[in-house]
C-alpha cells in the first residue's frame, strides 16, 4: 500500500496509472473477499442465533442479562473458563517454546517424525482423547496413583495435550528462519548464552509467541468435549454452558447472553495479544532454515568451552523429551485398546473399518475419504482467504486510522476460534435456508461443511503466515522498487515468494484443523457423507463392544493420517531452489 | 527453478482439486418428489441393504440427516419448524415428545397408538442399573437389587452413572428415581447416593467403558447405569452366560417415536418411510442395529436377547407431559444436589 516508487517518475504516465489502478483493485479485493466470506459464513449466522435470544415477539428484550448475571453459577463459570484457559495457555507456552527450539533449531534423526507426532493430539476427537486420558487416570489405571481423575488438573493437562503443537509449530516456524548471527554477535560481545537468548532471541520471537498464545487461549477457552469428559459439569465453562442451554434446555435467552459474554472475553484476549504483538514486531533478519539449524548433540562437542549454551540445549531437550513421553502415553493407550478384542488381541477392529459396523450410513474408509476431500476444499479456501488477510494485515499504514483498521481486521478473523460451535452450528441452521432470499437450501448442502471448516482454519493460516510477512525488512521492498519493479511485481517477488515459504506449515495446520473439526460440522454433516470424526463419535456412543473397538481403531487411523499429511506438508515447504533472500 | 517448482505446485493443487468434495456432488435424483429426508439422531442405523431395498421397492430416494442427540434433534426441529430440515423424523423419545407436539413440529396422523395423534412409537428400551457378576462373585458380596440398596454402606464407592444433563440415559435414570421416590423424595435419594460415593461420568460411553469393571476395560466400579439389553454383549468368547446383569427393579422405559414433519415437502414419501419403520423387516432389525426392543409384537428378537435381556415387568414411568413441564426444573435441582 505504501510502497514508494520514486525512480518511476520518468515512466510513461499511462502505464503508471494503470499499474496503480491494478494495485488498488488488488488491495480492494484482498480486503473485500475475506470480509464477505467471514460476514456471510460467520458473522451473519452468529448474529441471527444471538438475536433469536434477545428478540422476543419482535421486541428487543435484554432482561436475560440481569437474569443470567444474578445466577451465582454464571460467575463461577466465567471464572473457571478464564482460569482453565489461562493455565492451559501458560503451560503450553512454557513447554512449547523449548519444544520449538529442539524441533526447529536442531537436526537429528527422526525429527520430521517427531514434528508430525506432536501434531496428532491437536486433531483427535475430544471424546476419544477423553477416553484415552480417563482410562489412564481412573483409579486402578496406569496413572491412577496420581488421583487426578475428575480434577481441575486433569482438564488443564488435557488442554496442554491439545495445544502443545499449536505453540511448537507457530513459534518454530519463525524461529528456524531467525538469523542466528544476531545472537552470535551478542555472544561475541560477551553476553552469556542465557542473556543472549533473553535480550536478542526472545524479543524477536515475542510476536510469534503472542500469536501462539492467543490461539491456544482461544482453543482452551472454547474447549468443550475435553471439559465435559474429564471434569463434568462441576468444571463447566461458558462453552459447555452454551451447549447445555441451547441443545438441552432450548433456553436461547441464556445462551445468547452467554454468547455475548464469550465474545467479550475473546475480544479482550485479542486486544491484549494484539498489543503485546505489535509492540514487539520488527523487521527481523530472516534466513533459510538450513542456515540456522544445528545438529542436536547431547554430549558437549569436543573443543567447545563451558558456558557455550550447551546446558540450555540440554534443558530444552530434556523438557521436550518428557513432554513427548507424556503426549505418547494416552496415544499408546489408545492404540493398545484398539487392538483389544473379545478375549485377546488382534486386528479385528481394523478389518471392520471396511464395513459400516452394522449401522453407519457409510463404511469408515468412505468416511475417511469424505474427510480428506472436505479437508482439501477447506484448506484451499482457508489458504486463499487467510493468505489475503495476512497480506493486508502485514501492511503498516502511516495513518493511525489505517493502523487501527488493520489491527481490527486481524482480530476479526480470529473470532471464529472463540465463538461457540453450537452458536455457529445452530446459526447456520437458522440462516442458511434461502440465504438472502436465494432459492437454495444451504443447510444440508455439501458446500457448507468445507466452508464451516475453512472459517476455523483461516485464523490458523493467518497466524502462521503473518509473523513471517511482518518480519520482512521493508528495505527489501524498497530495493525492489528502486531497481524498477512495479508495485505488483514487488508484491509478487518479495511478499508472496517469502510468504510461500511458510505455506507448507500453514497447509499442514489448516489441513489438520479441518480433518479434526468436530464442532459446527456435527450440525451440518451431510447425510451421505459424514466425516471421520463424526463417524467416530457415532460409533463410540453405541452400545456393543465392537462399535467401541471400531471407534478406537478409526481414531488411530485419523491420528496416523494426520501425522502423515503434516509430515508431507513439512517437506513441501523446503524447496531446494531459492536463496533470493 | 523456482518457477518450475511453483508450476509443479499449481499442477498438484489442480490435480488434487479433481478429487475435492465440492466438485463431485452426485446429480440430484430426477424429480424432487422422489426424495424424502429422514431427520434423526446420532444413534440411528439400519443393517446394510435394508434402506437400499426400500428405495428400490418404493422408488424413493431416502436421505438421512443425523443431528446430534435426541435433545439436540428436537430443539433443532423446533427452531427450524418454519422451514423444516426434512420430511419425517425418527428418534424423539418420551422425555422430549411433549415439547415436539406442543411446538407443532409434527403433523397429525391417524396411525393407531400414536402419542397425541402425532408421534408413532417405533421402539423402546429399559434403562437399568447393571452389575458385574464376576466382581461380586470374586468379592463374595451379595449384588444389590433395588434402588434403595444402592445407598447401603456395603455398596459405597461402587456406582457410576452418566450425567443427567448431558446424557439421555442419565436423564432416564433421574426420571426412574423421580418415579420411584416421588416429587418430594428423589432429591434426598440422590443426596444419599452422593454421600455413598456416587460417581457421575459425562456420558454412557465414558461410564460403561472407563469406570465400569464389566465393560471390557477393567474399570474400578462394578455397578453402572446402562440398558436392559447390555448383558448379552458380555458373554465371553466360548462362554455361555453373560458376566453382567441388569437389575430389573431399577428401570425406566424409554420409547422412541417417529412422525411426519409439519410442512414436509414430501408428506406421502414421509408416510411411506414411517410405515417402513413399522414393517417387519425393520422391526426385526432394530435390536441388532439400534439395541432397542421393537414395538411390533410380531417381530422376532435375537436369541441372546430372549435369553439374557429380559425387559422389566414393572418399569418406572412418568408421563411425557410431566417430563416436558418439569424437565428443566428437575435437572436444575439435580445439578444442585449432585454436582454442587
Amino acid at each position: 500500500m505504501s510502497v514508494l516508487t520514486p525512480t518511476r517518475s520518468d515512466a510513461p504516465t499511462a502505464v503508471g496509472a494503470s499499474g496503480r489502478a491494478r494495485v488498488a483493485v488488488f488491495w480492494s479485493l484482498a480486503v473485500a473477499v475475506p470480509l464477505v466470506f467471514l460476514g456471510v459464513f460467520f458473522v451473519w449466522p452468529v448474529a441471527v442465533m444471538i438475536a433469536k435470544g434477545f428478540v422476543v415477539d419482535g421486541h428487543l428484550d435484554l432482561g436475560g442479562f440481569a437474569d443470567v448475571f444474578s445466577r451465582p453459577r454464571t460467575w463461577r463459570i466465567v471464572g473457571l473458563t478464564l482460569a482453565q484457559a489461562t493455565l492451559g495457555t501458560v503451560l503450553s507456552v512454557l513447554l512449547g517454546v523449548p519444544g520449538a527450539y529442539v524441533l526447529y533449531r536442531h537436526s537429528f534423526r527422526g525429527r520430521s517424525f517427531l514434528r508430525a507426532f506432536v501434531t496428532v493430539p491437536f486433531v483427535l476427537p475430544t471424546v476419544v482423547v477423553g477416553v484415552a486420558f480417563r482410562s489412564l487416570l481412573v483409579s486402578g489405571g496406569p496413572l491412577g496413583f496420581l488421583h487426578l481423575d475428575g480434577t481441575f488438573a486433569a482438564i488443564v493437562a488435557a488442554l496442554v495435550f491439545f495445544n502443545y503443537a499449536v505453540v511448537v509449530r507457530a513459534v518454530g516456524g519463525l524461529w528456524e528462519r531467525l538469523d542466528p548471527r544476531a545472537e552470535q554477535a551478542a555472544r561475541a560481545l560477551g553476553a552469556s548464552p542465557w542473556k543472549a537468548f533473553r535480550t536478542v532471541t526472545l524479543p524477536a520471537l515475542t510476536p510469534a509467541i503472542a500469536s501462539a498464545a492467543s490461539l491456544a487461549f482461544l482453543f482452551c477457552a472454547t474447549a468443550f468435549g475435553t471439559v465435559l469428559v474429564l471434569g463434568g459439569l462441576q468444571f463447566g465453562t461458558i462453552e459447555t454452558e452454551i451447549w447445555v442451554q441451547t441443545t438441552q434446555f432450548l433456553d436461547l435467552r441464556a445462551a445468547a447472553v452467554l454468547s455475548v459474554v464469550q465474545l467479550v472475553v475473546v475480544a479482550g484476549t485479542l486486544v491484549v495479544a494484539g498489543r503485546s504483538r505489535s509492540r514487539r514486531e520488527q523487521a527481523l533478519g530472516l534466513t533459510l532454515p538450513s542456515a540456522s539449524v544445528r545438529p542436536l548433540r547431547l554430549r558437549r562437542p569436543a573443543g567447545m568451552p563451558p558456558g557455550d549454551g550447551h546446558a540450555l540445549t540440554l534443558v530444552a531437550t530434556s523438557v521436550t523429551a518428557l513432554v513427548v513421553l507424556l503426549l505418547a502415553l494416552p496415544l499408546v493407550n489408545l492404540v493398545v485398546r484398539s487392538l483389544r478384542t473379545g478375549d485377546g488381541w488382534g486386528l479385528d477392529h481394523y478389518t471392520a473399518l471396511g464395513t459400516t459396523g452394522g449401522a453407519l450410513t457409510v463404511t469408515v474408509w468412505q468416511a475417511t475419504l469424505n474427510s480428506l476431500r472436505i479437508a482439501l476444499d477447506a484448506t484451499l479456501l482457508a489458504l486463499v482467504v487467510g493468505g489475503l488477510v495476512a497480506l493486508v494485515v502485514s501492511r503498516r499504514p502511516r495513518r493511525a486510522v489505517g493502523r487501527r483498521a488493520v489491527a481490527g481486521l486481524d482480530a476479526l478473523f480470529m473470532l471464529p476460534l472463540g465463538v461457540s460451535a453450537v452458536t455457529v452450528g445452530f446459526g447456520f441452521l437458522l440462516s442458511m435456508h434461502h440465504p438472502f432470499g436465494l432459492p437454495v437450501d444451504l443447510r444440508t448442502s455439501p458446500l457448507l461443511v468445507p466452508i464451516a471448516q475453512a472459517v476455523v482454519a483461516v485464523p490458523l493460516v493467518v497466524r502462521v503466515v503473518l509473523p513471517v510477512l511482518r518480519a520482512i525488512d521493508p528495505r527489501l521492498r524498497e530495493a525492489a522498487a528502486t531497481l524498477g519493479a512495479r508495485p505488483g511485481r514487488v508484491l509478487r517477488t518479495v511478499d508472496l515468494s517469502i510468504a510461500a515459504r511458510s505455506l507448507g506449515l500453514a497447509v499442514g495446520f489448516a489441513f489438520a484443523a479441518s480433518l479434526g473439526e468436530f464442532g459446527a460440522t456435527s450440525f451440518l454433516a451431510r447425510p451421505d457423507r459424514p466425516t471421520l470424526p463424526v463417524v467416530i463419535f457415532r460409533l463410540i456412543g453405541r452400545p456393543g463392544p465392537d462399535s467401541y473397538g471400531m471407534a478406537l481403531a478409526a481414531s488411530v487411523v485419523l491420528a496416523v493420517l494426520t501425522a502423515g499429511i503434516v509430515a508431507a506438508c513439512e517437506r513441501l515447504r523446503a524447496p531446494g531452489a531459492g536463496g533470493e533472500w | 527453478m523456482a518457477r518450475i517448482h511453483s508450476l509443479i505446485t499449481v499442477a498438484a493443487v489442480v490435480a488434487l482439486a479433481g478429487c475435492s468434495a465440492i466438485g463431485t456432488d452426485d446429480p440430484d435424483p430426477s424429480a424432487s418428489g422422489g426424495t424424502v429426508t429422514l431427520v434423526t439422531h446420532d444413534s440411528f442405523g439400519l443393517s446394510d441393504g435394508l434402506l437400499d431395498a426400500f428405495e428400490e421397492r418404493s422408488g424413493l430416494t431416502v436421505e438421512v440427516v443425523q443431528q446430534g442427540d435426541a435433545g439436540t434433534l428436537v430443539n433443532q426441529l423446533v427452531l427450524t419448524k418454519d422451514a423444516p430440515l426434512g420430511d419425517v423424523v425418527f428418534g424423539i423419545d418420551n422425555s422430549f415428545a411433549s415439547r415436539a407436539v406442543d411446538e407443532g413440529v409434527v403433523a397429525p396422523t391417524t396411525q393407531p397408538g400414536a402419542f397425541e395423534d402425532a408421534l408413532v412409537p417405533i421402539d423402546f428400551g429399559d434403562v437399568c442399573i447393571n452389575v458385574d457378576h464376576t466382581w461380586f462373585a470374586e468379592q463374595g458380596l451379595a449384588e444389590p437389587v433395588t434402588l434403595e440398596d444402592l445407598t447401603e454402606p456395603e455398596y459405597k464407592d461402587l456406582l457410576v452413572v452418566p450425567n443427567a444433563v448431558t446424557s439421555s440415559p442419565g436423564l432416564s435414570f433421574l426420571l426412574a428415581t423421580i418415579g420411584a421416590f416421588g416429587e418430594d423424595g428423589w432429591q434426598d435419594y440422590w443426596a444419599a447416593l452422593k454421600a455413598n460415593g456416587l460417581k457421575v461420568a459425562d456420558g454412557w460411553t465414558d461410564a460403561y467403558y472407563t469406570d465400569f469393571s464389566g465393560g471390557g476395560a477393567d474399570g474400578p466400579r462394578p455397578i453402572v447405569l446402562s440398558y436392559a439389553s447390555s448383558p448379552p454383549y458380555t458373554v465371553p468368547e466360548g462362554g455361555t452366560e453373560p458376566t453382567t446383569g441388569a437389575l430389573l427393579d431399577t428401570c425406566f422405559r424409554q420409547t422412541e417415536y417417529a412422525g411426519v414433519l409439519e410442512g414436509a415437502a414430501n408428506p406421502t414419501g414421509a408416510q411411506e418411510v414411517l410405515e417402513f419403520l413399522l414393517s417387519d423387516e425393520v422391526q426385526d432389525d432394530i435390536p441388532v442395529s439400534m439395541y432397542m426392543y421393537p414395538v411390533s409384537p410380531s417381530a422376532t428378537l435375537p436369541e441372546e436377547w430372549t435369553e439374557f435381556a429380559p425387559l422389566a415387568t414393572d418399569p418406572f414411568e412418568i408421563s411425557p407431559e410431566d417430563i416436558s413441564a418439569n424437565r428443566e426444573a428437575w435437572l436444575a435441582a439435580w445439578s444442585e444436589t449432585v454436582i454442587g
